[in-house]
């Protein structure tokens, strides 16, 4: 078989699956059942509303459809509020320690009516020391019911350090109450989870973002370098991301992270640990934009940029980059997981971040003792964050993969 | 006759660039060692202070220390007064006469240490690999053929709920079960009187009994992956038309299945090998931290900590090796496997 014919049969198949994939991603508004008179009518309209809808417009319709992917989008930008005002959703101070209080069990909210209208509640606890072992027995006290104002008023701050305020989203009636809400139990020092867990939703949460976008940036640099203009810049860049991917991960992940100086800030060694996940997220992405721009390179539409004079940045960044700027998007969001994942464990090690920085894996460290573990279970509940997340951004970036590929199934 | 004597040349010319492919690959070894042992020394180089100071930091707070004269000849011992680019062609020469050197927190020959560990390393690594493809195989190949069923649907939760449990989540979490509900600790590969006996089959039978947990946890996440990438390649080799064609032959469903789309779904997963027996070595360090296992990771976490550098450097070149030789045994698994590789690979 010649290779025309080849060809040929692999064209037709494409441009049936993109007839197949126009039924598809006909919007659910368009294919209502109706009149037979109006039958064709509406069919051409939804045809032609395809045939004008941008790029992104069909990839959005064909991205609603997958339902856990858009649900998990949902939650996505609802953790990333978290980030953005974690304030608000704090109810008291995540460093605050108070031996007295520790290993509170979380308490449970209820509800109840009370002269009509309906009340939000938490059982207060009150503590008496074993006298065997000496340790702190809590004691669920229904009797006294600590009263809970949604968007009530608490300690003080400032939204993105701009606004100053002091309503949060849970807040007690009696403000001298607050200091006894423990929605999630506290730990071995007596914080509040509940508000730890905001906060280390912020730091681990950014680190695997900025870590990302790091990636991207240096993924298109590099990649672009090496597809684009090949040759030596190319065979060294491959050979380099060789390098780097046949490096054992965490082994060497583990070295680094202890060869930062102990004596650097939180701040510090947040911003390292950021940088050295990034060093190796690239290479991925690296390969395949070099990937993109090789085949690219070969296109019609290039050669006619060139053709008409566009300069080098413009062929790039107007007619290259904005071809595969979704298959970069969802690339980024399938590596987000792995970097939360890989900090996690490394602080959870003691490599990575350390108190007082708080993140998940911070948290976590607590639950490394199994007759704590035992005693206090809620230690765990930072960890079923990390899973929800991971999950999340995987089904969410899954879901953009297979939105962002025309001819998918 | 003349085109049989052209295809006998063409395949030997093609076995000849074969093994020319091969013996490259193999070549590049000793590079990529030298490469990566100047990044493993630059890493234990880097922390401010050497093991020394913080040796003798700990000596100072349990109360003893060490004089002038026996800190310059350990220095001396150690090569640490030369400087660094003549401590690193010490350490490599000594590397590749197979000295690892002395770990100076257990005063004991470093590869005494890891020769100790590094055999339930190996095991381990190797019997989550087998459970992943035990389990994995059957699960995808059931999971295309009955698309969208019942069981097909609760594969897929399991699978994503697999994949984003991290390993050391899973670990705590069934050590915390077992602990709470069945009120056994199951930490640790050996039973206590094992613990430091040499090998012998009884130590092995003891360690066949608790190796099971940490083989599972490990080999979770990779169950999990492997069974959605082999799911959705059989499922594109399901609607082929040469699956008609030996259906209007009359085989039978199952002969056809597993003759042509398992095996064309299987090959590239074989590609997958080379990055995931490096990952589950590494891997296993942070559950056999959790667990208290005794292979390399604790050793190199407690090394790094304590700037027990020799032992670190020493562990982490055995990582880099292992990670070369794993990619190595899947190039060549897959050349062996796949005849299309073999051919691309030859004509370039």
């Amino acid at each position: 078989m010649s290779n025309n014919e080849f060809k040929k049969t692999t064209d037709n198949e494409q441009i049936k699956s993109f007839d197949d994939e126009q039924e598809k991603v006909l919007p659910a508004s368009a294919v209502e059942p109706s009149t037979e008179a109006g039958d064709l009518f509406i069919a051409n309209e939804a045809e032609d509303r395809v045939s004008v809808a941008s790029n992104w417009t069909l990839v959005w319709w064909r991205f609603r459809k997958n339902k856990l992917a858009v649900v998990s989008v949902v939650i996505l930008l609802f953790l990333a509020v978290v980030v953005l005002v974690p304030d608000f959703f704090a109810t008291g101070d995540p460093e605050k320690t108070e031996a007295q209080l520790a290993f509170i069990p979380p308490q449970h909210i209820r509800f109840s009516f009370q002269q009509g209208r309906l009340r939000t509640w938490v059982p207060s606890v009150t503590g008496a020391r074993d006298p065997v072992t000496l340790r702190m027995v809590w004691q669920i006290d229904e009797t006294q019911p600590i009263y809970i104002d949604f968007f009530g008023r608490g300690r003080p701050y400032r939204i993105l350090g701009l606004i100053e305020t002091n309503i949060h989203l849970i807040s007690t009636v009696n403000s001298e109450d607050l200091y006894k809400l423990h929605l999630l139990g506290t730990d071995r020092l007596g914080r509040d989870q509940w508000s730890r867990l905001v906060y280390a939703t912020r730091v681990s949460m950014t680190i695997g973002m900025a870590s990302v976008i790091i990636s991207i940036i240096l993924g298109l640099i590099l990649g672009g370098i090496s597809g684009y203009y090949g040759g030596l810049a190319d065979n060294v860049i491959q050979r380099l991301i060789e390098l780097l991917q046949s490096l054992p991960v965490i082994p060497i992940w583990l070295a680094l992270t202890a060869a930062l100086p102990r004596t650097w800030s939180p701040e510090q060694v947040f911003f390292a640990i950021t940088i050295i996940l990034a060093l190796r997220g690239w290479t991925t992405l690296a390969r395949e934009v070099r990937g993109r721009f090789l085949s690219l390179r070969e296109e019609d539409f290039i050669m006619a940029a060139e053709l008409i004079g566009c300069s080098r940045a413009r062929t790039i960044f107007v007619h290259m980059i904005p071809t595969f700027t979704s298959h970069i998007i969802a690339t980024s969001t399938l590596a987000i997981p792995i970097i939360i994942v890989t900090e996690t464990s490394l602080s959870f090690l003691g490599l990575g971040l350390r108190p007082p920085a708080i993140s998940w894996g911070v948290m976590l460290q607590e639950a490394q003792n199994i007759q704590a573990l035992a005693l206090a279970p809620w230690l765990l509940i930072p960890g079923v964050l990390v899973i929800i997340s991971v999950m999340v951004f995987n089904l969410a970036g899954d879901g953009m993969r297979d939105a962002a590929d025309p001819y998918g199934h | 006759m003349v085109g049989c004597a052209v295809f006998m040349q063409q395949t030997q010319e093609r076995t000849a660039k074969m093994l020319r492919y091969i013996l490259q690959r193999i070549l590049i070894i000793p590079l990529l060692l030298v490469l990566f042992s100047i990044i493993v020394f630059a890493l234990i180089q880097a922390p401010p202070g050497d093991f020394l100071t913080s040796y003798i930091a700990t000596l100072a707070a349990s109360g003893s220390s060490l004089d002038v004269t026996e800190i310059e000849m350990l220095e001396r011992q150690f090569g640490l007064d030369q400087p660094v680019h003549i401590q690193y062609i010490r350490w490599m020469g000594n590397l590749l006469v197979g000295n690892l050197g002395l770990s100076l927190e257990f005063r004991r020959p470093n590869a005494d240490l890891i020769m100790e560990r590094l055999a339930p390393t190996l095991l381990l690594a190797f019997f989550a690999f087998v459970f992943t493809w035990i389990v994995a195989v059957p699960i995808g190949i059931y999971s295309a053929l009955r698309r969208n069923s019942f069981l097909d649907y609760v594969f897929t939760v399991l699978n994503y709920s697999g994949v984003a449990i991290p390993n050391f989540m899973l670990a705590l979490i069934l050590m915390w079960l077992a602990f709470v509900y069945l009120g056994m600790g199951v930490t640790g590969l050996f039973s206590r009187e094992f613990e430091l006996a040499p090998w012998s089959i009884a130590k092995f039978i003891d360690m066949l009994g608790r190796i099971w947990l940490p083989m599972i946890i490990l080999g979770v996440a990779g169950t999990a992956r492997l069974t959605r990438i082999l799911r959705s390649n059989l499922l594109d080799e399901l609607n082929k038309p040469y699956m008609i064609s030996g259906r209007a032959r009359g085989l039978s469903e199952w002969q056809l299945v597993m003759k042509y789309p398992v095996r064309l779904a299987i090959n590239p997963l074989v590609s997958t090998i080379g990055w995931y027996l490096p990952e589950l070595f590494s891997g296993s360090l942070i559950v056999a931290t959790v667990m208290n296992l005794q292979n390399i990771g604790p050793l190199l976490l407690r090394a790094l900590i304590n700037q027990d550098m020799y032992l670190s450097g020493a562990i982490l070149m055995i990582y880099c090796l292992l990670a070369i030789i794993g990619t190595l045994i899947s190039d060549l698994l897959l050349i062996w496997l796949d005849p299309r590789i073999r051919l691309e690979k030859s004509l370039t």
